[in-house]
């Protein structure tokens, strides 16, 4: 699990995050190691979204340090980004797009190229055929849904933060879903997740931080 | 490197020909500002000449800048912008990609268009040459010194208003250049000098206005 002497890839240390004039998070620290899930838990409004974009490096910290194999994502960037892919609420594809070009353009901006032809064995995986080419304005909300996770399956990237990914989704998406999350973590990556629905696929790697009360 | 470049251009690109009404907006905006001065000033052909230069270049400035809001927008909301700040790219990159598929769509018709309009006002034919490359060289200006103001008011509710406040001032330079090497040469004295600070400040904004905007998008990001 930990990866030389650095420990766990990702450490959040004493983490205070604000929005607005109001604390949401508060001295939180926890760890994630390879091969761990970890399930945020929370009521709506106690931050969840909040840590996810600051653990994407979207959102800047009040205080406290976000580390990447020992060093802060801040000094990091791109080199951080390389490792992530993080969906949060909005999908993330443009409409005037088809769901092949959505997904072709998103793998060449995370540094790799995805042929056309995978990229249509990935969206068949994924449960869209026969949509691959049609403008995704026209998809239906948890289609749309399917083509931002379906860069799930296209990357290679070792930490995923997936902020609701089960929103919209029918249950075979779900099942699916929870399946490749199952994979990903089994094969030595991490994943970050906020959802309210009782998450399945929790293994033995499975931890559980919950915000808005204190933590064990 | 350029890869990345290569392909946001081109992605705005196919995104904005499968949505073309955007492009014809700008364009009527310009020929209607343009237009109007003649309706209100009068129809005395010398004095139209004169301030034609100046007239053009503002209509242009004005054209630009209200296409100026679709560079981010639009991403924002999906939340495609958000995704690009997450990519190993070089952010600044990302922009001046964006930035320059954005000058494609919405200043090359503009600079194509000018020398019609100033037709309209009896420019003469070198008039119009000075117009075209002062327009060549001044509008890309436009689009990347305007990236930042985009950039600063996204996601703001009366964003378009404060955007031209944040943007107008810093035109000035190019508008002074701009029509001054249309003026001059009407007068005959050669438009050369103008022409060369127009290019100067392109260079400079091409170097140093994608860091800006790619920093006022982390901050309208977060």
């Amino acid at each position: 699990m930990s990866e030389g002497t650095t420990g766990p890839a990702l450490q959040i240390d004493a983490l205070s995050c604000v929005r607005g004039d109001r604390v949401l998070i508060r001295d939180l620290s926890f760890t994630v190691g390879d091969g761990e899930l970890l399930h945020l838990k929370g009521h709506n409004g106690s931050g969840k979204t909040t840590l996810l974009r600051a653990l994407a490096g979207l959102l800047l910290p009040e205080s406290g340090e976000i580390r990447w194999n020992g060093k802060n994502i801040r000094s990091l960037r791109e080199e951080y980004s390389r490792h992530l892919l993080y969906l949060g609420h909005l999908n993330g594809i443009k409409g005037d797009l088809s769901a092949v070009e959505n997904l072709r353009i998103a793998a060449i901006l995370d540094g790799f190229s995805l042929s056309e032809s995978r990229a249509w064995e990935v969206l068949g995986e994924i449960g869209l055929r026969g949509h691959e080419d049609l403008p995704s304005k026209h998809l239906s909300q948890g289609q749309k849904r399917r083509v931002a996770l379906a860069r799930l399956l296209a990357n290679d990237a070792k930490v995923w933060i997936l902020d609701e990914p089960f929103t919209a989704l029918d249950v075979a998406a779900v099942q699916l879903l929870q399946d490749v999350i199952r994979r990903h973590v089994e094969n030595g990556g991490m994943a970050i997740i906020t959802t309210h629905q009782e998450v399945a696929m929790i293994g033995e790697h499975t931890r559980t931080v919950t915000l808005g009360q204190k933590h064990a | 490197m350029l890869e990345p470049l290569f392909w946001v251009i081109r992605r705005d690109l196919t995104i904005a020909m499968r949505r073309r009404a955007d492009i014809f907006t700008t364009l009527v905006f310009f020929a209607i500002v343009v237009s109007l001065f003649p309706l209100g000033i009068g129809p005395e052909p010398n004095t139209l000449r004169l301030i034609a230069p100046g007239i053009v270049w503002v209509g242009a400035l004005l054209a630009s800048m209200l296409a100026l809001e679709q560079i981010f927008s639009a991403d924002h909301r999906d939340g495609t912008l958000e995704q690009m700040l997450l990519t190993p790219q070089p952010v600044a990159l990302l922009v001046a990609g964006k930035v320059l598929a954005h000058w494609l769509v919405s200043g090359v018709p503009l600079v194509l268009m000018a020398p019609l309009l100033g037709l309209q006002f009896g420019l003469s034919w070198d008039a119009l040459q000075t117009l075209i490359v002062s327009l060549l060289l001044g509008t890309p200006t436009l689009s990347l010194i305007g990236a930042i103001g985009a950039a600063l008011t996204l996601g703001l509710r009366s964003g378009g208003v404060l955007l031209a406040l944040l943007v107008l001032p810093l035109y000035i330079p190019v508008l002074i250049f701009g029509a001054g090497a249309v003026e001059a040469t009407v007068s005959g004295l050669g438009g050369q000098s103008h022409l060369s600070m127009l290019a100067a400040i392109l260079v400079g904004s091409l170097v140093l206005t994608p860091l800006a905007t790619a920093a006022a998008l982390r901050v309208a990001e977060d």
